[in-house]
């Protein structure tokens, strides 16, 4: 989404006056038009106490956390951190944590995808990557916390084209943003773009029972940069969708370079051919994974002509349709999955590029239909309609999928049903399963990539707006406006009933090997200049409440939250020492501190805990070392 | 007062009837339920715990409410004002009452069998018996753990007994104690001795 706020920010400058803007304060005509008669405010309004149908998981950008609102009420319900520290849950402080960030104190959260059993939701999993540092991560849906990081995944570089879940979970598929020489660490001369770099699409295992990612197979492809994806469905089950944006192979000024072909080049990737390749030796390895080189191996990877500068492609949710939007071309392209089988199987290319067979454009396009400036992504609904974020416009246009009749496919302006305003340049937009099987087809919720003057001012960092639309009706009606943290870029919507979160993490499955449960198993334990603790917390109190160590000592705290209690959240920070754990009802954390200044210090619960939780505290004491002096008395 | 005594006597000696021995077996089935339904009930509601918190009391065994958790959750709170932590092995009576009801059950099929009205009163005497003695003994174990506070507890609260039998509120918990089906059970228990008495009342010895 990034690439396209700088490349259609200038556009929507010189655009201005036409598009939905207006001055703070002011309606829009498209407000003035749905407001009436408070009816929306009753439609979002979620009395205290009751709950929202919908969770709504936003991705948040280099913000590197994932946030959790509810809908319809667009109420902010929950952060969840991924790849970056965040001290309300002690995320990033404790050893696990901090294990799974690595080196890295950010991440560049892009599109949450949520795991799928038969091609809808099935409330166990939340994908997302990470584009900076090439890395995906997978968020427990029954305790909603992250529980792997995978990567920096090899032979990636920039993972954008991320997260795409197969219909059964198999794959958590990838595509590379950028192109780099391979193997990473190899030094290129960018002038030899075409020449020394690449990129690459990666199939990321994800275990059917665990979740457990791993990388499975890689493709290389030419230095294109991909964009976004989808994966297939139904009839086009097995099979990955990806626009590209760089067909050119330009590696400068890429805001023209780049633009300069009538079309790029749409990857159209056989999932399952290209597993079974590895399968059978077919691939070469890289870095440590196999590779498969699809120029040697044919029957993994086409390429698709797509009109200029695409940016999302999506499939419907019969699977047959799939539609790209061209960022720079005011149209939907919609191709037909039936229609790309034969071409493949008639070997109706239009050329070959490095290998590659390049489906011919006019055997498998459908029809371009005119849904209005800077078309990005589209979602679906279930009823037969695609929505289409227009960024240049300002608008989501909902337009009739295929089969069109003959009337409706001489002027396709016909299958344009309805356009409806948001407030600014939207960027992603999506509606309750709108890339599964079953859209739930009520909400739409369009993300804005630019907001300005719809809230009281908080100085120049404006923030991220989003608009909930009622797509139940004939017409789009505008419901209601939330501001989120920065910056989403996509969102997934699943039904509240299909998530089962626990309150607790039951006493039964603590499998922590230094967990303890009762006073009498609690302890210090000293060896060499190392200091182990087994500590529990429990209203209102540490046991130990005390811990006595020496100057240059490795501290280790095993702490266990005794409570099976919801909400009975205990935390641990230590004075001047940086350390900040949170511990939820049945959980058992581990921190380590090196004791580098000497004196006590007090640590405390950080979680209000019960009408004693000032009193939750105790001593941490650091003696010198000895000196040759003392050691000697 | 000869008169009365004879009067005692014969209907001590009346003989039990079809229907007063189908009672009788029945009553015995009432107490063999009792062993294994919860006895009586204990719920605090407060406004941070708007589910409750319960506690079920069988003649064997002490269950907390949600899956055992409640017990802990009001073992907990109960600290912070010294109250002693309810614990299932400082409960001596839910060793033997389980045996003593398994006894009476044994008495009342005895009854069944024999079918002689004298059964039948010394059965009901010594169960009424066993009944206030349960009753003052769970009462003495409510004032005890009330009333036995910690000294050095974070709260100070004026020691109180928990009511044996209907609701009232200490501090920010309404407290509430209903006898459950086990107990009402019990109550059938004896509603069937004084059934199958009264049915054989007439009965020529
Ligand atoms: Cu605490």
């Amino acid at each position: 989404m990034k690439k396209s706020l700088l490349i259609s920010a200038t556009l929507a400058t010189a655009l201005l006056p036409f598009s939905g803007c207006n001055p703070p304060g002011q309606k829009s005509a498209g407000e003035t038009k749905t407001a009436s008669a408070g009816t929306p405010a009753a439609r979002t309004y979620v009395a205290p106490g009751d709950k929202d149908e919908y969770y709504l998981f936003y991705s948040g950008g280099h913000s590197g956390q994932v946030y959790v609102a509810g809908i319809p009420s667009m109420r902010h319900i929950s952060t969840i951190p991924v790849f970056a520290p965040y001290p309300a849950t002690g995320y990033g402080f404790d050893e696990e944590s901090k294990k799974m960030l690595g080196d890295y104190s950010w991440g560049d959260v892009h599109h949450p995808g949520l795991s799928k059993k038969d091609g809808v939701y099935d409330g166990r999993f939340l994908f997302v990557n990470d584009n900076a540092n090439n890395r995906v991560a997978r968020i427990s849906l029954s305790d909603f916390k992250t529980h792997q990081i995978l990567g920096p995944i090899p032979n990636s570089s920039g993972n954008h084209g991320s997260s795409f879940v197969t219909d059964n979970t198999e794959y958590v598929l990838v595509a590379s943003r950028f192109s780099v020489p391979l193997p990473k660490g190899r030094y290129a001369d960018p002038k030899d773009y075409e020449k020394e770099f690449n990129g690459m699409l990666s199939g990321i295992k994800v275990d059917p029972q665990s979740g457990e990612m791993s990388v499975g197979w890689q493709i290389l492809t030419p230095p294109f940069d991909w964009d976004l994806g989808s994966t297939g469905k139904g009839p086009s089950e097995g099979w990955a969708f990806w626009t590209s944006y760089n067909t050119e192979m330009a590696h400068e000024t890429l805001e023209a370079t780049s633009t300069q072909g009538e079309r790029d080049y749409a990857a159209v990737v056989n999932w399952r051919a290209a597993e079974a390749a590895v399968k059978e030796g077919k691939a070469t390895m890289l870095d440590g994974v196999p590779v498969i080189d699809p120029a040697k191996v044919p029957g993994v990877l086409y390429f698709m002509p797509v009109p200029k500068s695409p940016h999302g492609i999506d499939t419907d949710p019969s699977g047959r349709w799939i539609a790209a939007g061209g960022k720079l071309q005011p149209v939907a392209s919609v191709f037909d999955f039936e229609k790309i089988m034969a071409a493949i199987a008639k070997k109706d290319f239009e050329s070959e590029f490095r290998g590659v067979p390049v489906i011919r454009y006019e055997s498998v396009l459908e029809g371009s239909v005119p849904v209005g400036l800077g078309p990005l992504h589209t979602q679906f609904d279930g009823r037969g309609n695609a929505y289409t974020s227009l960024y240049i416009e300002s608008v989501v246009a909902k337009w009739k999928l295929p089969p069109w009749t003959a009337e409706e496919k001489a002027d396709l302006n016909k299958v344009i049903l309805d356009k409806i305003d948001v407030h600014y340049n939207i960027g992603h937009l999506v509606l309750g399963g709108g890339d599964t099987k079953k859209p739930y087809g009520d909400y739409l919720v369009a993300m804005n990539k630019l907001s300005k003057g719809r809230h009281l001012s908080v100085g120049p960092s404006q923030p991220e707006s989003s608009q909930l639309i009622d797509v139940t009706g004939q017409k789009m009606a505008m419901l209601y406006e939330a501001f989120t943290e920065p910056e989403p870029h996509f969102a997934q919507i699943i039904k509240a009933d299909t998530v089962n979160a626990i309150e607790v993490y039951p006493k039964a499955d603590n499998k922590h090997p230094h967990a303890v449960w009762e006073a009498k198993d609690t302890g210090v334990v000293r060896n060499g200049n190392k200091v182990e603790v087994k500590m529990i917390a429990i209203r209102s109190r540490f046991i130990p409440d005390r811990i006595d160590t020496q100057e240059g000592d490795e501290l280790t705290i095993h702490i266990t939250n005794v409570e099976q209690t919801t909400d009975m959240i205990h935390g641990i920070g230590i004075i001047e020492q940086n350390m900040n754990v949170v511990i939820d009802p049945g959980e058992t954390k581990t921190l380590k501190v090196t004791m580098t200044k000497t004196g006590v210090f007090p640590f405390y619960c950080t979680n209000f805990c019960s009408a004693l939780h000032q009193e939750m505290q105790g001593y941490l004491t650091v003696k010198p070392a000895p000196t040759a002096e003392t050691a000697a008395k | 007062m000869h008169n009365f005594l004879r009067r005692e006597i014969l209907f001590l000696r009346r003989p039990l009837n079809l229907t007063s021995r189908v009672l009788l077996l029945l009553a015995a089935g009432a107490l063999a339920a009792a062993i294994f339904l919860p006895l009586w009930k204990i719920h605090l509601v407060a406004p941070q715990y708007r589910e409750g918190l319960a506690l079920d009391i069988f003649s064997h065994k002490l269950v907390g409410g949600n899956g055992g958790q409640d017990l802990h959750e009001i073992n907990t709170l109960n600290h912070y004002i010294g109250m002693k932590t309810l614990s299932q092995a400082d409960f001596a009576e839910m060793t033997w009452m389980p045996f003593a009801l398994g006894g009476f059950c044994l008495l009342a099929l005895r009854a069944a069998v024999i079918g002689r009205m004298a059964s039948i009163v010394d059965l009901g005497v010594l169960f009424l018996y066993f009944t206030a003695f349960s009753l003052g003994n769970f009462y003495y174990r409510l004032h005890t753990y009330g009333h036995t506070l910690d000294p050095r507890a974070p709260m100070t609260i004026e020691p109180f007994t928990p009511v044996m039998l209907g609701s009232q509120k200490i501090a920010n918990f309404v407290q509430t104690s209903l006898p459950q089906s086990g107990g009402y059970m019990l109550a059938v228990f004896i509603a069937l001795l004084f059934a199958a008495a009264w049915c054989s009342r007439k009965e020529l010895p």
